[in-house]
């Protein structure tokens, strides 16, 4: 058998290796793309379950892919359309008085607010949203090295610094106070409502291994509010057909870039010759030759599991090895008879995005158990029902529920499918006191805990991010020091997934960075 | 002029820092007076005689952070101070062995092989790479930090200097100091240990006086707020003052009234005087006025601002920053008189580990779950302590074949879910800390003569820390550096001219250091543009 041949093999068909190679062709080079699965997707797949309902598997919102993915691979031309677009976020309350965050992060709240809070909110949701622009350039920037004394590192580090001082002195000097604050801190010093504070508290923590409390947690949700859909700052969009159409898009572009893509091939080993990367071997035996290979894959798949630790100095195995992913997100997805009632809420805001986070210091709570191996008793949910804004979801009369629930252990002590259950029966439980008779409308349903979204998506830890996002693994730490510019240390082997800056979420910019980092090698 | 009653500046509160400000303003021949509202000085550096025949350290009761620079230029030795190093200390084991640390490194790493072999091999790796981070923070201690959004040339030039400091290191270096700022305790002593007992115990500097648990980022630097300090040149050790932190204070006390300096104990400070945006003195509780144009506060921010001042004389957002500043209680404190000294079945006897710290926690879980109780507002059934007895190797503090015991206990909220502390509640969460020793030491209950139970309200309510902060003030990155207290005040200035601030709640932050008395009165001479002669160069000692 022929070894097949190509310029680069991309490892893995996520969003974020679907843009690297789609950018990679364009470029020129004879690309081709190996995915495990035998669907592309990665994380951000819809996948059918129950009887006849799609849903999206794990990403469940659209509201960061950047602009410039968008605009480079032509996604709106490929398929790419949007069921809904700056939808609502409604924080739910027991007792049926809810709070709506209507526009890009809260722009206009509805329910019940006093004065004082809608005064300090428009306040300190411009001060957010202007900070978290600031950092928001440094997402498409290939992260600078601090003292290689290169001129190109100089300058990204001073455009931060410019950009820090353009806020000017009152600003800057709060930029640089809040910086490492814990989101609750922020909130308490400006708001009294509970349930504004508990949403806000809840977009700050979510996909991380953090509480309120835990300092730094601020610089997650400067992270989400980075982001943009649909051409607005801290927007939400669902996409048409679930998060899987963005990927049919991805691929579409892909293809008609001339992409090799490769499903059902699970690669076995990352191959050197002579100090030198040559190409991969995949799990069947067959080789493909190439003299670049990047990996949308975890940085420790990739470097521990498929490159091999005799190819790698200690100290970096030891800081691969140390990059901590903890996923503490499970998913429930519902097939349920009828809409359910979540105390009145109109359908307008139903087909939003719904939030049981009632206060800082029940999210708080809920993060206690985790710490120690076990799952929240009273978990807080992140919940959409797609299926209202695209009805093709799911057969008539019925509607597809999509949640996040927060926190579930990744390794919880008790046996795996006990620990799923348990955790199901408490998001039902939450679920219960907030739509009445949900339980009974359940036709079908699917929980995966973090570990079975490891399994399902080949993401260590069942992490969205491939890795948390915390300050001491961000930016030119991200995934760890010595790698954050998308090269590994090994000649022609590169990163490109969510474990690499600027990180996880359906963005696609280091998928992006890395093809820019790989191209402008060549020069 | 020289009338008795005129002043050149007037301290408030006689706090370690207060009297070390007071020390090198009367040095340089200023006319200083200190003001106190307690009959004693000292505030949380001090000893007290509570129980007949015992001296406590009932607040603070370690030395080791006291800058060697202060006591030098002040000449505290001469005025009575002695520090005596700890031996070692021990983290006790629920299974009845015990940790045990030792000062000679080649003896700490053989016990911990008893525990990991893998440990003991990561050890020499982490203190190199822990003390590292040491050598490069404490040049800041001594110095004022800079204003980042100010161009004025001397603030640049702390800030080059601050940057060549940093840029000094290697690029790996670089990247493991950002970590170090950034990460949880427990999260970094995970890259080096595998055992929990050896976790938990160098988890203990990473929680000491913070509102944060070990799982918490940013707890990795406040393990080096404790590690920077030395006893005799030997760089993280700590030791006892002999004598009670009072032999600080006191030999503060003694430098300064020899300089020519006053104390006046009894006198409560009601207000801070300011006419037309200056201070030009305070009125004591009792009304009585006492003019000055200088007044230097040792109180927190909190109370010097919120309380002293009228709000009208301040920038509106000066005073919104103060109400934010965050100073949550985290820790209480035991202190007993003890018959004789306790029996551990698990140490030896005279093992040196008596004569260092002790402590019951034997894994990162457990100190964490007891900061899951304080924020829920709860003192913790199963507390950590930090417990020494001083007696093993200072014989003055307690009549002979007795023992004074001091059990620092975290953690301990300022108010308990919600309402102020109750004196029932106060003795239940003494219970708590007793119950613990006496799980390890059988026959302990017997010997307590005098217990002192000690909560954030007894600590506000009698040395002035606003709900019972140590540091005056939460050590993170919020609050360090030029954001201590607040942006744009970091430099011990305050809104209102010739006011200015001294206490913990100024960079470099809380423990007994000195620095910020120091580094307040160096800020005032510049003022005043007297030199500094007195004052030796941070470092020049060393």
């Amino acid at each position: 058998m022929t070894a097949r041949t190509a310029d680069i093999v991309v490892i893995g068909g996520g969003h974020n290796g679907l843009v690297c190679a789609t950018l990679l062709a364009k470029a020129g080079r004879k690309v081709v793309l190996v995915e495990a699965a035998e669907a592309l997707g990665g994380a951000a797949r819809t996948v059918e379950f129950g009887d006849g309902c799609r849903v999206s598997q794990v990403a469940h919102v659209l509201n960061q892919l950047h602009p410039e993915v968008e605009k480079k691979l032509e996604l709106k031309r490929h398929g790419l359309q949007l069921a809904a677009t700056n939808i609502p976020t409604t924080a739910l309350a027991a007792d049926g008085r809810h709070l709506t965050l209507h526009g890009p992060f809260g722009e206009r709240l509805e329910g019940d607010v006093s004065a004082e809070d809608q005064a300090a909110w428009k306040d300190l949701r411009a001060k957010l949203m202007r900070f978290a622009a600031v950092l928001r350039p440094a997402l498409t920037d290939i992260p600078p090295r601090l003292k290689n004394g290169s001129r190109g590192d100089m300058m990204a580090l001073g455009k931060l610094g410019l950009g820090i001082r353009r806020l000017g002195r009152a600003d800057m000097r709060e930029f640089l106070r809040m910086m490492l604050m814990n989101v609750a801190d922020v909130l308490n010093e400006e708001i009294g409502d509970d349930r504004l504070k508990g949403a806000v508290a809840f977009d700050a923590v979510l996909g991380t291994h953090l509480g309120p409390l835990s300092p730094n947690s601020l610089m997650t949700l400067y992270y989400r509010l980075a982001g943009e859909a649909d051409g607005m700052q801290g927007a939400l969009a669902l996409p048409k057909g679930g998060m899987g159409s963005v990927v049919s898009a991805l691929e579409a572009a892909a293809r008609a870039a001339g992409v090799e893509v490769l499903t059902g091939a699970p690669v076995s080993r990352i191959l050197v010759e002579n100090d030198r990367v040559s190409g991969v071997k995949l799990e069947n035996g067959e080789e493909i030759r190439a003299t670049t290979v990047v990996s949308g894959a975890n940085p420790r798949t990739t470097l521990i599991d498929l490159l091999g630790t005799c190819e790698l100095d200690t100290g970096l195995v030891r800081r691969v090895s140390n990059i901590r992913m903890r996923g503490n997100v499970a998913r429930l997805h519902l097939a349920v008879e009828g809409l359910p009632d979540f105390r009145g809420l109109s359908e307008g805001l139903a087909v939003g995005r719904l939030l049981v986070a009632p206060s800082i210091m029940e999210i708080e709570t809920a993060f206690n158990p985790v710490k120690y191996g076990s799952s929240s008793p009273v978990p807080a949910l992140e919940i959409v029902i797609p299926s209202l804004s695209d009805p093709a979801l799911a057969p008539s009369g019925r509607h597809v529920v999509s949640i996040n629930a927060l926190y579930a252990a990744y390794d919880p002590k008790a046996a795996r499918k006990t620990a799923r259950t348990a955790f199901q029966k408490s998001v039902m439980k939450v679920l219960e006191q907030h739509a009445p008779g949900i339980g009974e409308q359940v036709v079908a349903s699917e929980a995966m805990m973090p570990a079975d979204i490891e399994e399902a998506c080949r993401m260590p830890g069942g992490h969205w991010h491939h890795g948390e996002l915390a300050i001491d693994q961000m930016f030119m730490l991200r995934p760890v020091h010595g790698l954050a510019q998308y090269a590994a240390p090994v000649p022609g082997l590169y990163l490109c997934g969510a474990g690499s800056h600027p990180g996880g979420g359906v963005m696609g910019a280091a998928g992006m960075n890395a093809a820019r980092r790989i191209l402008s090698e060549a020069k | 002029m020289s009338d008795a009653n005129t002043w050149d500046a007037i301290v408030v509160g006689a706090g370690h820092n207060g009297l070390v400000a007071a020390g090198y303003l009367a040095r340089a021949g200023l006319k200083v007076l200190v003001v106190e509202k307690n009959d004693w000085v000292g505030g949380a550096a001090v000893s007290r005689s509570l129980h007949p025949g015992f001296l406590y350290s009932n607040c603070s009761y370690v030395c080791s952070l006291l800058r060697p620079e202060i006591m030098r230029d002040l000449e505290l030795p001469r005025y009575g101070l002695q520090v005596i190093p700890y031996e070692g200390g021990g983290t006790f084991t629920r299974d009845g062995d015990v940790l045990g640390t030792y000062r000679e490194h080649d003896a700490h790493r053989r016990e911990i092989a008893r525990f990991s072999l893998r440990d003991a091999e990561a050890y020499d790796r982490y203190s190199a790479d822990v003390i590292r981070q040491c050598r490069f923070i404490r040049p800041f201690l001594m110095r004022t930090p800079p204003d980042p959004t100010s161009f004025r040339p001397r603030d640049v030039q702390e800030l080059l200097y601050l940057g060549r400091k940093f840029y000094d290191l290697t690029e790996t270096e670089m990247y493991e100091t950002i970590r170090f700022w950034t990460m949880p305790i427990a999260e970094f002593l995970d890259e080096y240990f595998e055992a929990d007992v050896v976790k938990a115990s160098f988890c203990i500097s990473g929680i000491i006086g913070t509102a944060l648990g070990p799982m918490s980022p940013g707890t990795a630097y406040v393990l080096l707020h404790h590690y920077m300090g030395e006893v005799d040149g030997s760089v993280g050790a700590w030791g006892y003052s002999r004598g009670g932190m009072g032999g600080i204070s006191n030999a503060l006390s003694a430098s300064f009234q020899a300089s020519g300096g006053t104390v006046r104990t009894g006198a409560g400070v009601d207000r801070v005087l300011v006419e037309n945006g200056r201070t030009v003195g305070i009125v004591l509780d009792d009304g009585e006025e006492i003019r000055a144009p200088l007044v230097v506060s040792n109180l927190d921010v909190k109370r010097t601002f919120l309380k002293l001042v009228e709000e009208t004389e301040l920038p509106g957002g000066f005073v919104k920053q103060v109400r934010n500043f965050k100073i949550r209680g985290s820790s209480g404190k035991v202190n007993i008189a003890l018959d004789a000294l306790p029996k551990f079945p698990a140490l030896p006897d005279d093992s040196s580990i008596y004569r260092g710290d002790m402590h019951f926690t034997d894994s990162v879980e457990r100190m964490e779950r007891a900061y899951d109780d304080w924020k829920a507002g709860r003192w913790s059934a199963d507390p950590f302590l930090d417990m020494v007895i001083p007696t093993t190797i200072d014989p003055t503090m307690a009549p002979p074949g007795k023992h004074f015991m001091s059990c620092f206990v975290q953690y301990c909220p300022p108010k308990v879910e919600g309402h102020d502390w109750t004196d029932a509640e106060r003795d239940a969460f003494g219970a708590a800390v007793i119950n613990q020793i006496a799980d390890y030491s059988p026959g302990f209950r017997d010997l307590v003569l005098h217990a002192e139970v000690r909560t954030p309200r007894e600590l506000e309510a009698e040395v002035g820390l606003t709900e019972g902060n140590i540091f005056q003030g939460e050590l993170t990155f919020d609050q360090l550096l030029f954001n201590r207290p607040v942006p744009g005040y970091a430099d011990y200035r305050s809104p209102i001219g010739g006011l200015y601030m001294c206490g913990s709640s100024t960079h470099p932050g809380g423990g007994v250091m000195g620095a910020p008395g120091r580094n307040a009165a160096s800020e005032i001479l510049r003022d005043l543009k007297k030199p500094r002669k007195d004052m030796s160069d941070a470092y020049a000692v060393l």
